[in-house]
């Protein structure tokens, strides 16, 4: 069977005009598939970049809320409510909110500020430059190293700033795993020190981050949590809340699924007719091999081959060419949120394989009807 | 007495239904013996490449039996049919239908790649056969690069490479010159066409009756009987 799909292999490579045509055709429907799916999946994870970089087990909200920026704040006795429900090992509240700062060229800049447990600090990121005890010392910030942080004129330990007329001063430098969708830069403080610097409404705790004894606390939690009338989630939880929002309610679900199947639609056709014509080219070699003595089944394993080949060079190549881009696109613009996940290239990869199983279903149904007796009147 | 290598009888074949319908073998009987040329001459439609289709395994016939040496040809499933026309009889056809993107060799080649002979080992066997109808050297090059006679020297030797015992070639002048297509008949005469193997030749070119050992007439979908040789 080696030496029918060599034949089979050299009769698709050596076509080259064809072979090129079937290969721009799938790396194209590749390259914009995965390309969308790789914006959105950014877009998701950007969306979710609090819960990630925070890593809290547990997160307790308003039952409104539907972004992690979307925040509404809760009475400090919730606080005490949930630190007392059995099975929480510890409960921290969290001030997640934005602001203006002005910085020292005298423009002003969004950010988004998280306020963190004073005692605890739980949810700080690692630093990779400064103390993290420096934190509580007066003014102090912590100034995130992601894509947006140029936007701050490059920060260093001793940096000031003003927040809402107070000063500020950068005394720390981290990282994070993810940056945020909105494109503004993130600082971190102490809880006290976010409310002190910030406007705020009449209840003051964006979330309560709960860490439970054990897995098999996290139901009753839960159930107490709604019981209070406010809603805990695990932290994937939390993240599929989110993403089903940006998914379901905002028009970016849509379109994204859009254009995702017009690119399929587009490299199944391309593929597809010039598969076929390249077939029916062949046809009647094809027919002449059936009279020389191959069965159906070889015929079938020979078109299954070129396709399939077709279709994975293709995906490699789309795939090659996506991640050129992002990685060039990233260089240029350290926001560009797209990201290939390993589901981008299972979707794509399924997509292929429809295309290529479409393209060589309608070939092998012609070779198939073609008689070898044809051969002989032509 | 010579071996049949082919018999046929009583076949009939149409085409078409209801007023459509054609006649093309009407209760044709032949036997072709091995170590004969035998030609199947006559007009056009009158059923000569229909019979060559029926007796070689690749077109059933509505009525009849064809045996080929000894098997009931008709009477096998499809695949059994394939493995018996490749390891059996080897084809010519008239526009030789050789793989335009292959080098000569590859094309040669295929009836073995088919019988699961390994690729390399396929194309020097293919290389000998190519050496035999005269086309030494030219094993790398794809068959456009070749004249019209070259390419059925081709299509001769991927006829031959299977060792078939049976050859059935198909109008094979018909897409030459008069002195090409005389000189590739003489050519399978001389050096294909041995005592153990039957070669069935159908034809309008007259020029080519001298190395047939027997001719036979068709017309309106019956063999009518022999310009040359015996009986059908």
């Amino acid at each position: 069977m080696r030496g029918i799909l060599k034949l089979a292999y050299k009769l698709l490579v050596k076509d080259r005009a064809k072979f090129a045509a079937l290969l721009v055709g799938i790396t194209f429907a590749v390259f914009l598939m995965i390309q969308m799916l790789s914006m959105f999946a950014g877009i998701l994870t950007r969306s979710s970049a609090p819960v990630f970089n925070v890593g809290a087990s547990m997160w307790v909200m308003d039952p409104a809320v539907q972004t992690v920026a979307n925040t509404i704040g809760m009475p400090d006795y919730i606080l005490g409510a949930v630190r007392s429900i059995q099975g929480v090992a510890y409960a921290v509240p969290l001030y997640s909110g934005g602001a203006l700062v002005k910085l020292s060229d005298g423009t002003f800049q969004s950010v988004s500020i998280l306020g963190l447990d004073d005692t605890s600090l739980f949810g700080r990121p690692p630093l990779i430059e400064g103390r993290i005890e420096d934190i509580y010392a007066e003014n102090a910030f912590v100034v995130v190293k992601d894509s947006e942080y140029r936007k701050l004129g490059n920060p260093r330990i001793g940096t000031e700033f003003q927040v809402n007329d107070h000063r500020g001063v950068i005394v720390g430098i981290a990282k994070v795993a993810s940056s945020g969708l909105f494109g503004v830069p993130t600082l971190y403080t102490t809880y006290a020190r976010a409310l002190q610097y910030l406007p705020n409404p009449r209840f003051t705790i964006s979330y309560i981050l709960v860490e439970p004894k054990s897995e098999s606390d996290v139901p009753r939690i839960k159930q107490q949590v709604k019981a209070l009338g406010y809603m805990a989630l695990t932290k994937h939880e939390f993240v599929d809340r989110i993403s089903d929002f940006y998914k379901y309610q905002t028009g970016i679900g849509t379109n994204i699924l859009i254009m995702t199947v017009m690119s399929f639609i587009v490299g199944l056709s391309v593929s597809g007719q010039t598969f076929y014509t390249f077939v029916l080219e062949n046809l009647e070699r094809f027919g002449a091999l059936k009279a020389i003595g191959a069965k159906s089944r070889e015929l079938i394993f020979m078109i299954l081959f070129q396709a399939g080949f077709t279709a994975l060079t293709g995906y490699g190549l789309g795939i090659g060419a996506c991640a050129l881009l992002i990685t060039g696109a990233k260089l240029r613009l350290p926001s560009y949120a797209s990201i290939i996940t390993y589901w981008n290239l299972a979707v794509a990869f399924v997509m292929v394989v429809i295309i290529a199983t479409v393209s060589s279903y309608l070939a092998v149904r012609r070779v198939l009807r073609i008689e070898p007796f044809e051969i002989f009147r032509s | 007495m010579p071996q049949v290598a082919i018999q046929a009888k009583n076949v009939v074949k149409s085409f078409g239904v209801g007023d459509a319908r054609t006649m093309a073998l009407r209760e044709v009987s032949l036997d072709a013996y091995f170590g004969e040329m035998l030609y199947i001459v006559g007009p056009s439609g009158s059923g000569k490449t229909t019979l060559l289709s029926v007796v070689s395994g690749i077109l059933r016939p509505d009525a009849g039996t064809v045996a080929v040496e000894g098997t009931s040809i008709w009477t096998l499933g499809s695949d059994r049919l394939a493995d018996f026309r490749l390891r059996k009889i080897g084809f010519v056809f008239q526009d030789f239908h050789l793989f335009p993107r292959l080098t000569t060799a590859e094309n040669v080649a295929i009836p073995l790649i088919l019988k699961r002979q390994q690729w390399h080992e396929a194309i020097e066997v293919a290389k000998g056969y190519l050496d035999v109808v005269g086309l030494k050297g030219k094993a790398d090059l794809p068959p456009v690069k070749l004249s019209g006679g070259e390419q059925q020297r081709v299509a001769i030797a991927r006829a031959i490479a299977g060792q078939p015992d049976i050859l059935i070639m198909d109008e094979p002048t018909a897409s030459l010159d008069g002195d090409t297509g005389h000189a590739i008949v003489e050519f399978v005469r001389t050096h294909i066409f041995n005592e153990r193997r039957c070669i069935v030749i159908v034809t309008h070119d007259n020029r080519i009756y001298e190395f047939a050992t027997r001719v036979l007439r068709m017309e309106d979908g019956h063999l009518i009987g022999a310009e040359k040789g015996g009986s059908p």
